[in-house]
């Protein structure tokens, strides 16, 4: 558990929009995609990277994380969209069309070389490839494993119903499948999953069920195309109260336990053991992220002195 | 020249009368009497009805030098007082004041007839291009810009004295009785005629809906009001009250509107009784809004909702998360067609409203309101008044009695406005002290005055971006460059009156 990241919220924001890029710091979202494919046109593909490249530089304050999405690697610009954007030190990549383990680790080994040129460590640069294919999800399982940059699996659903050559509903059943394999492979993996955007901006009501759907299925964070979005989506994954009491009471068992010399013991006549413990202290760093609870647990009430 | 305690060179006069700086905001206390008039008798069969505007300021016996005012209901639809002056520069008058509760954009066609010296100067702010020709020295007539309680304070004490009052009267009898509930140019309120028809020497109704004896509900009384002249109509209905309503849409309007909302909540403030006031600007709406689901949330019961009214205090009225609403003037239609069906949407004059010298302002009753700003300044001052360029574009309203009656005054703003931080060093005018500032919120950083520890603390306990204003100044400046300062002459064009009469600023001909 040591890195946990919440990833709850990750916005996209144009690469060619001075006026939004430097908006980028108030929003409370947990991160941003820049984007430099399909945001951007073709006749701007070049200023744009040099654009989010001098505003990250400047950007020194940071209080979220920082992705860019180059355009894909086949392309003619992928390639420099990193060479440009690296120097000025995103936390990372996110990876368009990763339809198969091979693409992804084109893009490790790149960004091994970027890190060796710049002289960070190596593994710095992070990886969430989007799997928007048929075949992206298929290959889901050896893509989760293609390289240990990647911290989550992102699902996008507009090129999967275009590859699929159906259409998006509202209510989302076609996604089902594509949707459970994408979280197997990344629960399987022990990464995050995140869920494609809600492309309708005025319809809030829908971005919240199809965000409480993600939220039931397993996906711990949404991919959102407006600021506004931000509010609905953290509030789908604020831990209610009753879970936030109850984990509490977990941790405090957990610990009385360990002092008897125990790993498991009884809550209200219900066993408490290392994966309730688990799931608490998941719910109780989001409660800490949201402001519910005012510390955030250390490792040690969790798992015990070594 | 005098300081006042903000530090701003305040002038020994000022269009012939002493001024007295601005001290602090609850020491003034009144002397005296409030302000007196003649008594009048009106025997049976009497004929209050004058056919023509002329012939009504003919009978009123204006003469040069005098002062006359209209209300600001009509807001940027008002016909009258663009009529009257027309009439009084025909009829050969000079010299005559305006001390109207407000003049809007749509009053620039008076300028020509400043510029003649029909019309001496104002007794009262102005919005739009009045106040930009002044400071560029395009046109000389003196401006005392007062709050709505300050204005109200000023006719009542008798420092403005109000010869002839021309009240637009949507819906009114033969008699004089009126209400600005009915009628093509129906505005809702008339919070700040009812402050004239009470103190003016003579008072003329002037409608475009007669309607038979006797108008009901009555918000001005046949009592004080000595003629009643027709006219066509009034205003212009597209423009009467048409304030633009609607909640912002732009995400760091959003923003700011969502940080405003959590200060709010972490005030403690909102509970059951909970009093409210917000302007009728999207992002003031979208916390309005923001606050209306959190009471829903809380099953909360509010107290009242102040001010200026809009369609969204109805609503809340009306689902029961007020009691009553407190209604000075209405912002929109939907305001209008409340007041004249439900009760518990009352009518104050802006006297009870904000004036801090009585007995009581329902402004002193609130618990929070929110406020807008062209600029703040790092000791919380804010300047509504006066634009980054140093023209006076607007008129100060009840930011001023707001902020120093409620418990939590938030200011809401946008970190940068064209390419120019909002949060100065000194701001160019200040409207409003800081001393009575509770929060500025900005969609970079909450800023709270020092006498707000506690909620402070708990504001940063709830993870909110919590900012020295200094702090978040700096941070705006490296987005936006320091601004050069702007270049002033000396000559003062109008004075910012407080809302005790003291004078907390000037504002003064820019160096073009």
């Amino acid at each position: 558990m040591a890195g946990f990241k919440l990833r709850r919220s990750l916005l996209y924001v144009p690469g060619n929009m001075p006026s939004m890029l430097q908006n980028i710091p108030i929003f409370n979202c947990d991160s941003v995609i820049i984007d430099l494919e399909d945001a951007v046109p073709l006749s701007e593909k070049d200023a744009a990277r040099h654009l989010v490249k001098r505003f990250l530089m400047n950007y020194t304050d940071r209080n979220k994380e920082l992705l860019v999405r180059i355009n894909p690697l086949d392309t003619k610009w992928g390639y420099e969209d990193l060479k440009v954007v690296l120097p000025a030190m995103p936390d990372g990549i996110r990876l368009p069309k990763a339809d198969t383990p091979e693409i992804v680790e084109r893009l490790d080994t790149l960004l091994t070389e970027f890190e060796e040129e710049l002289e960070v460590e190596i593994g710095r640069f992070g990886i969430l490839p989007s799997l928007e294919s048929a075949l992206g999800v298929i290959n889901a399982v050896g893509i989760a494993n293609s390289s240990e940059r990647i911290f989550a699996l992102a699902f996008g659903a507009e090129d999967y119903t275009a590859s699929m050559e159906i259409e998006r509903s509202r209510g989302g059943e076609e996604l089902f499948n594509a949707r459970t394999r994408v979280l197997w492979a990344a629960k399987a993996k022990g990464i995050q999953a995140v869920d494609t955007i809600f492309a309708d901006v005025s319809d809030m009501e829908g971005l919240r069920a199809e965000t409480e759907l993600a939220k039931r299925l397993g996906y711990t964070g949404k991919c959102l195309v407006n600021p506004r979005q931000i509010e609905v989506v953290h509030d789908v994954f604020a831990p209610k109260q009753h879970e936030v009491e109850y984990a509490l009471q977990v941790i405090e068992a957990i610990q009385r336990a360990r002092q008897l010399g125990t790993g498991v013991i009884a809550l209200g006549g219900k066993m408490v053991d290392a994966p309730v413990v688990k799931r608490a202290a998941r719910v109780l760093r989001t409660a800490y992220a949201h402001g519910m609870v005012d510390t955030l647990i250390d490792e040690e009430a969790i798992h015990g002195a070594q | 020249m005098a300081l006042n305690s903000l530090g701003r060179e305040i002038p020994e006069s000022y269009a012939g009368q002493p001024l007295i700086p601005y001290g602090d905001p609850y020491a003034i206390r009144p002397q005296g009497l409030v302000a007196a008039r003649p008594m009048k008798r009106v025997n049976p069969g009497h004929n209050k009805r004058l056919s023509s505007l002329r012939e009504a300021i003919e009978a009123s016996g204006l003469k040069d030098g005098m002062t006359i005012a209209t209300h600001h209901s009509l807001r940027n639809g008002d016909f009258l007082l663009n009529r009257i002056v027309a009439e009084i520069a025909e009829m050969g008058l000079k010299g005559i004041w305006i001390a109207s509760s407000s003049v809007h954009p749509v009053h620039a066609e008076i300028i020509p007839h400043i510029k003649s010296g029909v019309i001496a100067g104002f007794q009262c702010g102005v919005n739009g291009l009045i106040g930009e020709m002044a400071t560029k020295g395009e046109i000389a007539c003196p401006i005392v810009v007062r709050t709505h309680g300050g204005r109200a304070r000023s006719v009542i004490e008798g420092s403005v004295h109000i010869d002839v009052a021309f009240i637009a009267a949507p819906c009114c009898d033969e008699f004089g009785n009126m209400n600005g509930y009915y009628g093509p140019s129906a505005c809702g309120s008339l919070g700040y005629a009812q402050i004239d028809a009470t103190y003016a020497s003579c008072v003329v109704a002037v409608t475009d809906n007669l309607v038979p004896f006797p108008v009901v509900p009555i918000s001005i009384p046949q009592t004080l009001v000595d003629y009643v002249v027709v006219v066509d109509r009034l205003g212009d209905p597209a423009k009467i009250v048409s304030t633009t309503t609607r909640v912002t849409t732009d995400p760091v309007g959003l923003q700011i509107a969502s940080y405003a909302s959590q200060v709010i909540e972490a005030s403690g403030l909102l509970q059951d009784g909970f009093s409210f006031q917000t302007g009728s600007g999207g992002i003031s709406l979208a916390v309005a809004e923001k606050v209306r689901n959190a009471m829903r949330k809380g099953s909360i019961k509010g107290s009242f909702g102040c001010g200026g009214i809009t369609g969204y205090f109805v609503d809340m009225l009306e689902e029961g998360l007020f009691s009553a609403l407190m209604d000075v003037q209405c912002f929109d239609q939907e305001a209008v067609q409340s007041i004249g069906r439900n009760r518990a949407h009352q009518e104050i004059s802006a006297d009870m409203y904000a004036n801090p010298f009585n007995a009581g302002a329902v402004v002193n009753r609130l618990d929070c309101v929110i406020l807008g700003a062209t600029e703040v300044d790092t000791s919380f001052n804010v300047n509504v008044n006066t634009e980054s360029n140093g023209y006076l574009l607007h008129n100060t309203g009840g930011h001023s009695d707001t902020a120093a009656g409620a418990k939590l005054s938030i200011i809401v703003a946008p970190s940068i406005r064209g390419r120019l931080p909002i949060v100065r060093d000194r701001v160019t005018t200040i409207t409003t002290p800081g001393e009575t500032i509770g929060v500025v919120v900005t969609e970079r950083g909450i800023a709270v005055n020092e006498k707000h520890a506690e909620l402070k603390e708990e504001l940063i306990r709830r993870k909110l971006p919590v900012k020295d204003i200094s702090e978040l100044q700096r941070e705006i400046c490296r987005v936006t460059g320091t601004p050069r300062p702007l270049e002033f002459e000396d000559e003062v064009v109008a004075v910012i009156e407080y809302r005790d009469g003291s004078i907390i600023d000037v504002v003064r001909r820019v160096k073009e």
